[in-house]
């Protein structure tokens, strides 16, 4: 298939890896902090390519991962409105709440859908006028721009039975809270679709701030391969930048139209990630002037104290602090089919990577 | 959720793309994109029912040639090491 087949050449990857083992003395840990990029690299195995002295840890790039149990117990308490239905992207079902999930809820009889396309929640609104549509809106920049241009249409269409709740979020401010933290790192795998909205320039502070280098990768193993050879270049002379690998999609400049209609429909919060904390203007939260598709203020519904699994080692993961097999629950008590914590739901988690392409081999 | 799959423009109804990708049919909405809108025959990346940037084809083609050259370097480094019996780095 073009642009994907083309670069999953085998010999191709061999001799990016062989170049990265010749010119790569210095101890070299790596993030990647994107969900997609965790699955790739662990499902071609280029992890076993590389020297011993490179280091690849998965961060907080999977939106279900680091979304607050808290936005999944009111999603909950919304799905029990009978007045309401609630739409969402399929990640979200099986991630567990303080006392259920919406997959539990929808099996009790709750009116919840997963699709695919905020515009399929759109249609599902204009085709039952007398109920509530509810959207979760969740993911970072890639996923965004898809919920305000949905709420932009709501607006034009008159579907005012139309709403969102809003846990999107930002990247870069994880990216530097980590460094802040304390986790040791030498660069970053940046995110390949998310910058394909923000453009590179987001990212300069990293360099600048940190001196730490950022490539931003494609997903295909020759992408990644090369990301990590220009990361191990930047190490070697000492010269960390912001550097796009993955350029037929990214500039620096990134998505303009894309970029306006966030501008226009959300503004920055704080916010809650799971593993981090709060972290200063990393949320994205409706405008007032758009408070009319805001589920989160249009619904005042009681949510259930929240709370949160013993021994779930979820937070440390996302870090980079611990990884999967560390965590006492990881394939036992936690599995795929059975999950405690999200990184073990999503198909984009480090944990459900590891249970699927790492315990296997 | 963040992944993106590369799809080509079969044709191109008001502001929706119907794609086709690796042989399934699907519709994108063009409403994220700027500037001028692509084209049938074009390939743009689609996410969440949205195409959300049109793919460069001399980019795409550039990252190949790039590949082919590592390629090339590896081959002489190992042509260069059968002769001299020794890893060179």
């Amino acid at each position: 298939m073009k642009y994907i087949d083309e670069y999953r050449r085998r010999e191709h990857v061999l001799a990016l890896a062989d170049l990265i083992r010749r010119e790569s003395r210095k101890p070299l840990r790596i993030m990647e902090v994107c969900g997609g990029h965790t699955m790739a690299l662990r499902r071609f195995g280029l992890h076993s390519l590389l020297p011993d002295h490179i280091e690849l840890i998965s961060g907080p790039g999977c939106p279900v991962c680091v979304t607050s149990r808290q936005f999944i117990d009111q999603a909950i308490a919304l799905s029990r409105q009978p007045e309401i239905i609630l739409t969402t992207y399929g990640d979200l079902n099986r991630v567990p709440g303080s006392s259920s999930s919406l997959e539990q809820e929808k099996a009790r009889g709750g009116d919840i859908r997963i699709v695919y396309s905020i515009l399929d929640a759109l249609t599902i609104a204009a085709q039952n006028p007398e109920k509530q549509v509810v959207f979760l809106g969740i993911g970072f920049e890639t996923t965004s721009p898809a919920t305000a241009a949905g709420i932009l249409k709501a607006q034009m269409a008159g579907l005012f039975n139309f709403s969102v709740l809003s846990a999107h979020k930002i990247m870069p401010p994880a990216m530097a809270a980590l460094i802040d933290q304390g986790v040791n790192l030498h660069g970053y795998i940046g995110p390949g679709h998310v910058s394909t909205i923000t453009g590179s320039k987001i990212y300069d502070f990293i360099p600048q701030k940190y001196g730490l280098g950022v490539v931003i990768s494609g997903f295909e193993p020759t992408d990644l391969m090369q990301s990590v050879y220009m990361l191990v270049r930047q190490r070697e002379t000492h010269r960390p930048a912001v550097e796009i690998q993955y350029n037929r999609v990214v500039t620096r400049e990134g998505n303009l139209k894309a970029q306006q209609l966030l501008e226009e429909v959300f503004e920055l919060r704080d916010d809650w990630w799971r593993g981090l904390g709060v972290l200063p203007q990393s949320g994205m939260a409706i405008r007032t002037r758009y408070a009319d598709f805001d589920a989160g203020k249009r619904f005042s519904v009681e949510i259930e104290p929240t709370r949160e699994d013993k021994g779930c080692l979820c937070g440390e993961v996302l870090k980079g602090l611990k990884k999967p097999t560390d965590c006492k629950l990881f394939g036992k008590a936690c599995t795929p089919s059975d999950p405690v914590g999200a990184c073990m739901v999503s198909s984009e988690g480090t944990c459900a990577a590891y249970f699927k392409y790492v315990t296997i081999q | 959720m963040c992944l993106s799959v590369p799809a080509r423009i079969e044709r191109i109804e008001g502001d929706t793309a119907i794609c086709s990708v690796g042989g399934a049919t699907c519709q994108a909405s063009l409403q994220l994109l700027e500037g001028q809108l692509p084209q049938p025959g074009d390939y743009v990346l689609i996410h969440t029912g949205f195409a959300i940037q049109k793919i460069s084809e001399e980019e795409a083609a550039e990252t190949l040639r790039i590949f082919e050259a590592f390629d090339e370097l590896n081959q002489q480094l190992d042509e260069e090491e059968r002769q001299t019996g020794q890893r060179i780095v």
